[in-house]
């Protein structure tokens, strides 16, 4: 069995590419089991979102200044 | 407007959203960005004769794009900030991954479950946490993190921006999340709680 740095990093590249079926497998597996790696793949995903909302809030916020 | 162009307007608009952002990150001023992107795809239009293998048209008008940033310093004499930016090579700590896991690959420490992280979202002060955990990290890293998560170029266009090798970038990019993950679970989601109740009382 792949070990949490091994499948956290997996999560990782699945954001920015598509992974192969048994990489997705071998994630879907794993989190069943392990809530940390569970909490890292919905945290990162949580990080993707707050970061695109950041961008919209420092254009609004610019907006405004000039 | 001139069918013997390769490159129609239509196309090129089409990256305008991402110029902007990449343009507004660097310039901090819409104004300014825009501008910048302009006169971007003005140039890029008129050299479009040049401009060869349509898969490479985001990077190729990202290239004239900071041409034109660099042009913007170097008017306002500032060049110092360019530099910052675009000439950070290596970063230091290279085995800073290490301290999140145990030698056998297991979790040290880890993360702990977010108590309704779609909240924070809505809260000011959770804004300022992000942007303190997001300059924490090492600059070369935050620069492969924005590039990718702000300004939303695919991974392989950051690589090209960034001269870095494939798995270069998946090391770093894993080594981004897990840094800012453990920096708003300690700054923000292991707070959180007895703010919200102070703010209840
Ligand atoms: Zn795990």
């Amino acid at each position: 069995m792949r070990s949490c740095r091994d499948i956290t990093a997996l999560v990782s590249q699945g954001l920015d590419m598509k992974l192969s079926l048994g990489e997705r497998l071998a994630i879907g597996v794993h989190v069943m089991m392990c809530s940390r790696c569970r909490n890292f793949q919905s945290q990162t995903q949580f990080i993707r979102k707050a970061a695109h909302r950041y961008t919209e809030q420092l254009q609004q916020q610019l907006d405004k200044k000039s | 407007m001139n069918t013997s162009n390769q490159l129609s307007e239509a196309l090129l608009a089409e990256h305008r959203p991402v110029m902007f952002r990449y343009a507004l990150l660097q310039l901090k001023d819409t104004e300014l960005a825009d501008d910048a992107v302009q006169e971007t795809l003005l140039a890029a239009w008129q050299a479009s004769a040049n401009f060869e293998g349509k898969a490479g048209l985001r990077t190729w008008l990202i290239g004239i794009l900071k041409h034109k940033i660099a042009d913007h310093w170097r008017r306002s004499a500032r060049e110092v900030v360019t530099a910052e930016f675009d000439q950070i090579d290596n970063d230091e700590d290279e085995s800073d991954e290490d301290a999140f896991f145990m030698s056998n690959g297991h979790w040290n420490g880890g993360p702990t479950t977010w108590n309704d992280p779609e909240a924070a979202l809505k809260q000011q002060e959770f804004w300022a946490i992000y942007e303190t955990c997001q300059n924490n990290l090492p600059p070369k890293m935050a620069k492969v993190f924005m590039l990718r998560e702000l300004v939303g170029l695919e991974a392989e266009e950051v690589c090209r921006e960034t001269s870095l090798s494939d798995a270069n970038y998946w090391v770093t990019m894993h080594r981004a999340r897990l840094r800012l993950r453990e920096c708003l679970e300690i700054r923000w989601f292991n707070q959180s709680k007895t703010k919200k109740e102070h703010r209840h009382a």
